[in-house]
């Protein structure tokens, strides 16, 4: 982060976010809530890479959804760039969709089977009335090309003529298209080979340098996160249980979720994996209360107790 | 050297519309008794397809195996019928599959779907099935078996899921498990646990496994052997530190380069392996890493180097490479 980029306000701030869900038993009976969301809080600075990381079924990537109002918050705020965005009506979120786009897991089930992926990546451009001039637009669209690394001879093919990692490129590009100053990434590397994810990330790292870009950056694989992210919160059942600068989570993890979930991970070492010691916990211990907040430990790192 | 599985220039062919994709070629390696052997490649390496054309799980058409030979138990597995295949699937060998969910059926109970193969490949009555079942879950560490094995899949989580088709595999006391990303759709805390489920399982039960994954982590912790798979052909072999510590092949090299390093958050850039995969309907003719690779020769680009022992490296260690990787690292000033 930048000491410009330090001094303003936070891009997002996220306040008490709730997201929960009536569920019907059945034929009507047993009614019980799934609290999916329940009471998230973060706040991501300009420029700034912020990983949010759990396992299925944490909420990790319904947050990034109530973010971008993909789905409505049951209760709770997000704030971007200062504006309340979570009272807004669906008609008034359009200028804030050029400043917060998204990078799906699956490139090919986000990319259109039928749309040339040069028309993919400028259809922002002509939705937004950016660029309404074609001729105009494709040389953006080239530029977006060349700036993620792919060929701009490649415009006019359709997406089941690129590999996975190239696919992936493609939904940066048009992520990338209306200059956002946010990207939600939901597990933007997940279902790329290991010889792509490291020009992935590498990616990610250049346009932020580029274009000063902050990321939501929502992953299970927790070595790419240690690698990218500035900040992290670890979710667990719908809250975070711990957010802190990641050096000092990866190094003094404080909560026992925290503890078992890193120490679960396989080192790609023989004898550092062979002699990794896993810590089990027992999720019945842990019940915090529904309003407690959570305690600092140390300078910007947080427990939920 | 002669072990439980000897295969011999297994060839696999895909014939489509498109052309012919080349997926597994000459495929030759042996598994010991009692070894872990860990396979490792990413999508379209034929790290899967290989395993799945000696157990005659393919499609054919469009599948064809093209060569080899696959000797188990002293048979040929590639000249069996349907009918010896099916004797030898879910009896000497077992096999688990990367998404427990497709491979139960949805509408049995779990208890008959550990019982059958045990009714059928072990001739015990049905209650004497039934029993064996109960023992098996438990084994697999899940609680309650009796009341257990009277529900269904959708009742059980991935992980217990998993532990479900693990016990299905292991159910008749088989001399080779084979593992095909097994715990890739898991979370990382129940990933673990399976793992060291298997440990366990391999110490009690003697077996062999071949457990095919992309994940270098799960590799370290658990193979014996492990064999690098790129283009449809082995590109390097050995013992797991060897592997690790030593690479000769660079492919192999670059993997375990673009890995964040564990325990040091240095912030360089990641190693990146340039490029894309290999065209498999059009392999190149020589070395199918030879586009990507900063140290191919002339000669990568014309000839496929064979698998042969590294020189200097440990007993077992083969690589097929033209160059000769320590030599180019130490000059490069460079090391793992």
């Amino acid at each position: 982060m930048s000491a410009a980029a330090a001094s303003a306000g936070p891009i997002l701030a996220v306040e008490n976010l709730k997201r929960h869900y009536v569920t019907a038993g059945f034929l009507g009976r047993g009614k019980y809530t799934v609290k999916a969301v329940d009471g998230v809080s973060f706040a991501i600075g300009r420029g700034e890479t912020f990983g949010l990381v759990g396992e299925s079924g944490s909420g990790k990537s319904t947050t990034g959804r109530l973010v971008l109002r993909l789905e409505e918050p049951t209760s709770g705020r997000v704030r971007f760039e200062g504006e309340d965005i979570s009272a807004l009506p669906q008609s008034a979120l359009k200028p804030v969709r050029r400043r917060m786009q998204i990078v799906f897991q699956d490139p090919y089930a986000a990319l259109n089977p039928r749309m040339t992926v040069g028309n993919f990546v400028g259809e922002p451009l002509v939705v937004h009335g950016v660029a309404p001039d074609r001729e105009d637009r494709m040389a953006r669209v080239a530029a977006l090309f060349r700036k993620v690394g792919l060929d701009p001879r490649f415009v006019d093919r359709y997406p089941h003529q690129f590999s996975g990692g190239q696919r992936q490129r493609v939904g940066i590009a048009r992520a990338i298209a209306l200059e956002p100053s946010l990207i939600v990434a939901d597990e933007p590397i997940t279902a790329l080979d290991v010889s792509i994810q490291a020009q992935i990330i590498n990616l990610f790292q250049d346009l932020q340098e580029q274009l000063g870009l902050a990321y939501l950056f929502i992953a299970h694989d927790l070595s790419m996160v240690r690698y990218l992210c500035h900040r992290l919160a670890v979710m667990w059942r719908g809250r975070i249980v711990e957010l802190g600068p990641t050096e000092a989570i990866f190094e003094d993890p404080r909560h026992p979720y925290t503890k078992a979930l890193l120490s679960s991970v396989p080192i790609p070492d023989p004898d550092r994996e062979r002699n990794r010691q896993r810590l089990v916990f027992d999720p019945d211990t842990l019940r915090a209360a529904p309003d407690q907040p959570m305690v600092e430990v140390a300078a910007g790192h947080f427990v939920l107790a | 050297m002669s072990g439980i599985l000897d295969v011999s220039g297994l060839t696999v062919r895909f014939d489509t519309p498109a052309g012919t994709v080349h997926a597994v070629n000459d495929v030759s390696y042996s598994l010991a008794d009692g070894e872990t052997l860990g396979v490792v490649g990413e999508s379209g390496s034929g790290k899967s397809v290989h395993v799945l054309a000696m157990l005659g799980l393919i499609a054919r058409p469009p599948g064809r195996i093209a060569g080899g030979s696959v000797t188990f138990g002293g048979r040929d597995l590639l000249t069996l019928s349907e009918a010896e295949l099916r004797d030898v699937r879910g009896g000497q060998i077992g096999f688990v599959f990367q998404d427990p969910m497709t491979s139960l059926n949805p509408v049995l109970t779990v208890g008959r779907q550990i019982a059958e193969p045990v009714i059928r490949h072990r001739g015990l009555s049905p209650r004497q099935a039934w029993q064996r079942a109960a023992e098996l879950l438990d084994l697999v560490g899940i609680a309650d078996p009796e009341r257990r094995l009277r529900q269904y899949p959708h009742q059980f989580s991935g992980g217990m899921r998993q532990r479900v088709m693990i016990a299905i595999a292991v159910a008749c006391n088989p001399k080779l498990l084979i593992a095909d990303e097994p715990t890739t759709a898991l979370d990382v805390t129940v990933q673990a646990q399976i793992l060291g489920l298997v440990r366990d399982l391999k110490a009690r039960m003697g077996m062999s496994v071949i457990w095919i994954t992309h994940d270098m982590g799960v590799v370290a912790g658990l193979a014996d052997t492990v064999q690098v798979m790129y283009g449809g052909r082995i590109v390097e072999r050995g013992p797991v530190r060897a592997i690790f510590k030593d690479p000769r092949n660079a492919y192999t090299w670059g993997l375990l380069r673009a890995l964040p390093d564990h325990g040091q958050r240095v912030q360089r850039r990641l190693h990146q392996i340039e490029g894309q995969p290999p065209d498999l309907y059009a392999p190149p003719k020589g070395d199918p890493f030879a586009p990507r690779n900063p140290f191919a020769t002339p000669r990568c680009f014309e000839q496929i180097p064979p698998l042969v022992p590294a020189a200097g490296a440990v007993p077992g260690h083969l690589v097929a490479a033209w160059y000769d990787l320590p030599r180019l690292l130490a000059q490069r000033g460079d090391a793992r």
